[in-house]
């Protein structure tokens, strides 16, 4: 009885989908409704069938939660998001553009480097949390230190590929106009290998979040929200967790639609921008 | 890369002379010169990171060391007791028992110590480690890549699943899943689910998105002439799916497994940490640092390492094969 009213509010709610992504305005409204379906759909489980907040709290207590301990939650949202992520983010993408503006201006060095940094953007960096925290101490240091490390092969590697990426006829018309080597890197390199840039950029951002948040299981001052999570975990305050789960979800959605806002702003002339 | 063949127009201009020497250095070499840098930079670092150390070692055996007690030298940076003291932060630098930062060699002799030099079924065996890892790091390997490959198929056939699950798809990725790691395994815990599910859920939700957004790109792949052509065959959409979306999306797929067979192994690692550290790479990374065994660390985390690579070769391979089989190799 339970499970058919939850499948006949399911089917009513995504036979409207079904319609509205036929309208014009469905391209906003189909997701927003997809999302609004599943929460209901896990209010009304959660609810009907009496699952245990210690397995699966319902959306209205996640939100009581966040209501209820916003101060917290900020505390911890500073600490790990600004403080370790932030920085991290900003310090890690920096040294990874700048190194490969170093890397690209030789070509050796970038058939040496780019196997290497493709192999190490592709292990296991969260590993190295446990030794930076012993570096680097406890406190939001450490967690940015981490941040760059795991972003840092990321950008290098989009970077490189994208100040690589410039036609032999464009080379040439810039050497036909007698342009020096830096002007060409600003008016030909840069701007074509921003694509690339904002690829990085944009898995930098996840990761970064990821890196944060796990350093913190290494050891943290008692705040933040690897911190959070972890202590309340053990304490089975479950809409806690997931309320500092919303938070670093908000964080991470809002964080990789400012890199993609910004990356619409300045590649508006690249053909996968266009509508 | 995106370098111009040398055939191509105006690709010689300027570059003729280099040509040959371009061949020369082209393959293995420069990495093998990077890597050659990257050892020699690890062997320099370690001499200002483990500075306090071997200066403590060398007052113990008593030789002169510049600021004489270890209460001055505390607050020193590496750098500066290494300035002080040049010799003998050298030559202590490379033989501790716990550095901060283990030598190259350390690190080597540690994992061929606990690889070849003990049974397979010892607890400190890496190999034994590495196994306990990989299990659900397949496991979720596979469910991430079928659900993701499903996902994929259902987006391209379905508008409405286009338009409503892809931007929840890529929603999800933001959400740093690792953080919630830890939840996922006590929660399953306490339902009575232990041993390799909880774990390979992590790598599956982890593996599951790069297969769905590379194998929507792949479905979409066939050329519309092609599209046509089943179209005037009056090809079902089913055939279609299997004769002409799932080959041609193939490349896509191999790409996207490699990155989603890494990501897995990263997810049942972090699925490790939480259960009380008793097996597996990532309870190695835990244990070595409550303990301070840096070597430790090092070692299971270059481990860790090669399992990824290992992992990423095989699906090399196997994409080389079928690729070749089918005719679409370069």
């Amino acid at each position: 009885m339970k499970a058919v009213a939850i499948l006949l509010v399911w089917a009513a709610l995504w036979s409207a989908n079904v319609r509205l992504a036929r309208s014009r305005t469905g391209a906003w409204l189909a997701p927003a409704l997809f999302g609004l379906t599943l929460l209901i759909l896990w209010e009304g489980i959660v609810r009907l069938f009496d699952v245990p907040t210690v397995i699966l709290p319902a959306p209205s207590q996640i939100a009581g939660a966040v209501a209820d301990n916003l101060p917290i939650l900020f505390a911890d949202f500073v600490q790990t998001v600004l403080k370790g992520a932030l920085t991290g983010w900003l310090i890690g993408c920096g040294a990874g553009v700048l190194a490969a503006l170093l890397v690209a201006r030789s070509e050796f060095l970038r058939r040496g480097l780019l196997p290497v940094g493709n192999f190490v953007a592709a292990l296991p960096i969260v590993g190295t949390a446990p030794i930076l925290v012993m570096w680097f101490g406890f406190g939001w240091e450490s967690k940015a230190a981490v941040v760059v490390v795991m972003v840092f092969f990321p950008v290098l590697v989009n970077t490189v590929a994208g100040l690589a990426d410039t036609g032999a006829m464009q080379r040439d018309l810039m050497r036909t106009y007698g342009a020096a080597a830096g002007q060409e890197l600003r008016y030909l390199r840069i701007p074509s290998a921003l694509p690339f840039i904002f690829n990085g950029l944009k898995i930098a951002t996840t990761l970064a979040l990821i890196g944060a948040i796990v350093a913190e299981f290494f050891g943290s001052p008692t705040q933040g929200m690897g911190f959070r999570i972890s202590t309340e975990v053990g304490r089975l305050n479950l809409p806690m967790v997931w309320a500092t789960i919303v938070v670093a979800a908000l964080a991470g959605s809002l964080s990789y639609g400012a890199v993609a806002l910004l990356e619409r702003w300045l590649t508006f002339w690249h053909p996968s921008q266009r509508r | 890369m995106t370098d111009t063949p040398l055939s191509a127009p105006g690709a010689s201009v300027g570059r003729s002379g280099r040509v040959a020497l371009r061949r020369l250095g082209a393959g293995l070499w420069p990495v093998l010169v990077v890597v050659a840098a990257l050892i020699a930079l690890w062997y320099l670092a370690c001499i200002p990171m483990n500075a306090q150390g071997s200066l403590l070692e060398a007052e113990r055996a008593e030789i002169a060391v510049t600021p004489p007690t270890a209460a001055e030298r505390r607050d020193m940076g590496g750098l500066a007791l290494t300035a002080a003291n040049p010799t003998v932060a050298a030559a202590g630098a490379f033989a501790q028992d716990r550095p901060r930062l283990p030598a190259p060699h350390q690190v080597v002799a540690e994992l061929i110590d606990s690889t070849i030099g003990l049974r397979l079924t010892s607890k400190r065996s890496l190999v034994f480690h590495a196994g306990i890892t990989l299990g659900p790091t397949l496991l979720g390997f596979a469910i991430g890549s079928l659900a993701g490959i499903l996902l994929a198929v259902g987006i391209v056939h379905s508008r409405v699943m286009d338009l409503s699950v892809m931007p929840w798809a890529i929603a999800s990725q933001t959400i740093p899943i690792l953080a919630i790691a830890p939840m996922i395994i006590v929660v399953l815990n306490s339902v009575g689910i232990q041993g390799l599910l909880p774990k390979a859920i992590i790598s599956a939700y982890l593996s599951f998105f790069p297969v769905t957004v590379g194998m929507v790109k792949g479905l979409r792949a066939p050329a519309a002439s092609d599209l046509d052509l089943m179209r005037t065959w009056n090809a079902s959409t089913f055939r279609t799916l299997v004769s002409l979306r799932l080959p041609t999306s193939l490349p896509y797929l191999f790409a996207s497994l490699k990155i989603a067979v890494a990501a897995a192994l990263v997810g049942a690692i972090i699925g490790e940490l939480p259960t009380g550290a008793v097996r597996g790479l990532g309870a190695r990374l835990l244990a070595g640092s409550y303990y301070g065994q840096t070597i430790q660390i090092w070692s299971a985390l270059f481990a860790a390492a090669i399992v990824a690579a290992a992992l990423v070769a095989l699906i090399t391979g196997i994409e080389r094969l079928t690729l070749r089989r089918m005719g679409l190799a370069r």
